[in-house]
């Protein structure tokens, strides 16, 4: 039992950590992609868009798609990893 | 069969239908009647979710708000990417840890991890004041739709559409509501994408409408690309491009954030996440209710942009081949006549269309007549203005059916589809107000020993409350329906998604700091939205203008609950670290729900 609040912990910073890194990706595909970034990035088309506008409109919506999903299943795999599934 | 028989059947089928589901989902216990029994399999409660959050604006004017945007589609991507990204909040910071708390409200969650029943009553008020006034607008949106497809009048339509919600809200409760809400996604969804693939395969020759958008515009055989063509065809009548960027980044950041995090904490939006039977599919259904909001929010864009394009060369023939002002504009004769066109004087009758020849040269003009160089070229030809005066929002989705020609039965659908987007988000926040008025304040205040079926017997009747009193306030709105979204959002990013962060995230905000965190991202917030909309929404008592010269760094009132957030974060912290920490049973109360291990034990009480 002793050890179980230090796996606690393991577990936690590690959770922090990949929620951190898809934060990252999620701001960097609308916040930078979609908007901020979009005049630097106007030279590369996607089909009849630019690449901001296509992931103002499109683009984004897929990645945040793929980053719940990725969340969920390596989150999975941390819950087994640290014995804390149900 | 006429136009109007084919609607009443389709509607009232799966009027019929809802109702089934009604009686075979009857709520039991409380369990039942607030989180289903928290035994709905992830990809359902994905479904759910996506029900109870795409409203009648989302199905019906969406496609338009973002189409027919004076300053240009692009600068509309806000709602996309504001309203799906706050999914992804949801599933990394909120749902698994509420799910894992276990509980059936989210005061109930402010209360306990905040140790104070003055938390729990002010995020009641927050709760409160969000669902209201989100819930007038759906309960408009129940009676136009029924208005416009089933020729009664506004005030009736919501009267049928409250007696319905009535029926399955209060004998299913969320377990009701949840099996409605799969069966509402489903008459949606498909009404939403059978015209919009017509459309897309008729604009740009791909059935698919998001590779449409990006395709070619396929009527000169696809050489030019479809966003170039809408471009060039709206820029020639004086319109902003559909791709122009936005005249303000700041203002489309904070916009986009406040729409991410107030989806995020919306209270009826976080309670879905209470139902699922474990942690781990509180994560699942978040991706999956994403998956189905992304199926409408995909097409979206295209579908708006590919019916402006659409009505444009109507009624402008040669912006097909060439140029529009080369030739002539649609003549009336032609209108009247061309039984391809009889959609026009359709959709005139019911308003959303208004053409006026006000130069009596028989042909009308549509142009942008606030334009410089078009008033030039309208004084030239002997134009009087534009003359076509309305194209309401909602004509790029309800009528694309029609101008597509095709078949009656997938008109009724839209007409089904409308209702079952207004109803089943109206359900969802009846069930969120109803829960925190029998669980917060009956069984958490007043009367923290009432039994198991005096809490249900309660819970029911402050839901035949909450639908009296949306009824009324659908019949007699406040005259400030567009502005209340803000608020609504404004708050919810505002209050209660800092508070139920910092709640999961840190164990040293206390009771203090999140009560002064929540009062101070409250009255930040409204005052800024009244000071430029109106105090409590009254016409004329702005204090200062509504334009972005006045803008507090060029922020608008509809982005300001980004700075809302960040200023209840900041005092939180910081009145909680001058003041004492947290008790031991709190820490360790925060540490559990942060593990998923035991939540299957957690019950409701």
């Amino acid at each position: 039992m002793a050890e179980e609040p230090q796996n606690n912990n393991a577990y936690w910073a590690a959770n922090v950590r990949i929620i951190l890194i898809s934060l990252a990706i999620w701001a960097t595909v609308s916040f930078g992609f979609g908007i901020i970034l979009r005049p630097a990035l106007s030279g590369i088309s996607v089909g009849g868009a630019d690449l901001g506008f296509w992931f103002a409109q499109q683009g984004s919506i897929l990645v945040f798609l793929v980053l719940i999903f990725f969340y969920a299943w390596r989150m999975n795999k941390l819950d087994a990893e640290h014995g804390v599934e149900e | 069969m006429d136009q109007y028989t084919l609607n009443l059947l389709v509607v009232g089928a799966s009027f019929a239908l809802y109702i089934g589901i009604a009686i075979w989902a009857r709520a039991g216990s409380t369990a039942e009647f607030y989180a289903a029994g928290q035994g709905v399999p992830p990809v359902m409660n994905g479904m759910a979710t996506a029900a109870d959050w795409m409203s009648a604006a989302s199905f019906i004017s969406m496609a338009g708000i973002i189409a027919l945007a004076p300053a240009g589609g692009y600068a509309q991507s806000s709602f996309l990417m504001g309203w799906t990204g706050g999914y992804v909040l949801l599933a990394l910071l909120l749902a698994p840890y509420l799910r894992k708390f276990g509980k059936f409200t989210v005061p109930e969650f402010v209360g306990d991890r905040f140790y104070s029943k003055g938390a729990r009553l002010v995020a009641v008020i927050c709760l409160i004041v969000i669902s209201v006034t989100y819930v007038i607008g759906q309960m408009r949106g129940v009676g136009v739709t029924f208005a416009r497809f089933l020729e009664v009048s506004t005030d009736m339509g919501l009267y049928i559409g409250a007696s319905i919600v009535f029926i399955y809200a209060v004998f299913g409760g969320m377990k009701g509501i949840t099996y409605t809400q799969v069966a509402q996604y489903c008459v949606l969804i498909v009404a939403y994408t059978i015209p919009a693939i017509f459309i897309s395969l008729q604009i740009t020759g791909n059935f698919l409408p998001q590779l449409g958008l990006l395709g070619g515009y396929a009527p000169t055989g696809g050489d030019v690309s479809f966003l170039s063509k809408l471009d060039q065809v709206v820029v020639e009548l004086g319109f902003t491009q559909y791709t122009a960027d936005t005249t303000s980044m700041l203002n489309m950041v904070f916009f986009t954030m406040s729409l991410m995090i107030g989806t995020a904490g919306l209270p009826h939006v976080i309670i879905r996440f209470f139902t699922v039977p474990k942690v781990a599919d509180a994560r699942w259904s978040a991706g999956w209710a994403l998956v189905f909001i992304a199926l409408l929010y995909t097409v979206a864009p295209a579908v708006g942009s590919m019916a402006r394009l659409n009505i444009t060369t109507t009624f402008w023939p040669n912006a097909v081949e060439g140029n529009a002002l080369d030739g002539e504009a649609l003549s009336l004769e032609e209108i009247n006549t061309n039984p391809e066109l009889a959609w026009i004087n359709t959709w005139v009758n019911t308003g959303l269309l208004a053409f006026e020849d006000k130069n009596g040269d028989g042909m009308i003009q549509y142009y942008n007549d606030a334009d410089p160089e078009m008033q030039a070229i309208a004084a030239e030809r002997g134009w009087e203005g534009n003359e076509l005066t309305r194209i309401d929002n909602d004509m790029m989705v309800l009528a694309n059916p029609e101008i597509a020609k095709l078949p009656g039965w997938v008109i009724a659908l839209v007409a089904a589809g409308g209702l079952a987007a207004a109803l089943s988000t109206a359900a969802g926040l009846l069930l969120a107000i109803s829960s925190a008025v029998s669980h917060d304040l009956i069984k958490g205040s007043i009367n923290p020993n009432i039994s198991e079926k005096g809490e249900l017997l309660a819970a029911r009747i402050s839901m035949g409350f909450a639908i009296l009193l949306a009824t009324w306030l659908g019949l007699n709105p406040p005259g400030f329906a567009a502005q209340v979204v803000a608020l609504a959002f404004g708050l919810a990013a505002a209050t209660i998604f800092p508070v139920l962060m910092m709640g999961i995230f840190s164990k040293r905000v206390n009771k203090e700091g999140a009560i002064v965190g929540m009062l101070v991202g409250l009255f930040t917030t409204a005052i800024y939205i009244f000071l430029y909309l109106g105090w409590f929404f009254i016409p004329g008592t702005a204090t200062l203008a509504n334009t972005p010269d006045n803008w507090l760094f060029g922020i608008s009132p509809a982005s300001f609950g980004t700075v809302g957030a960040i200023l209840n974060f900041g005092s939180a912290y910081l009145v909680s670290a001058v003041t004492k920490a947290p008790p031991r049973e709190i820490q360790e109360l925060v540490e559990s729900i942060r593990v998923p291990k035991g939540a299957g034990a957690a019950t409701g009480h």
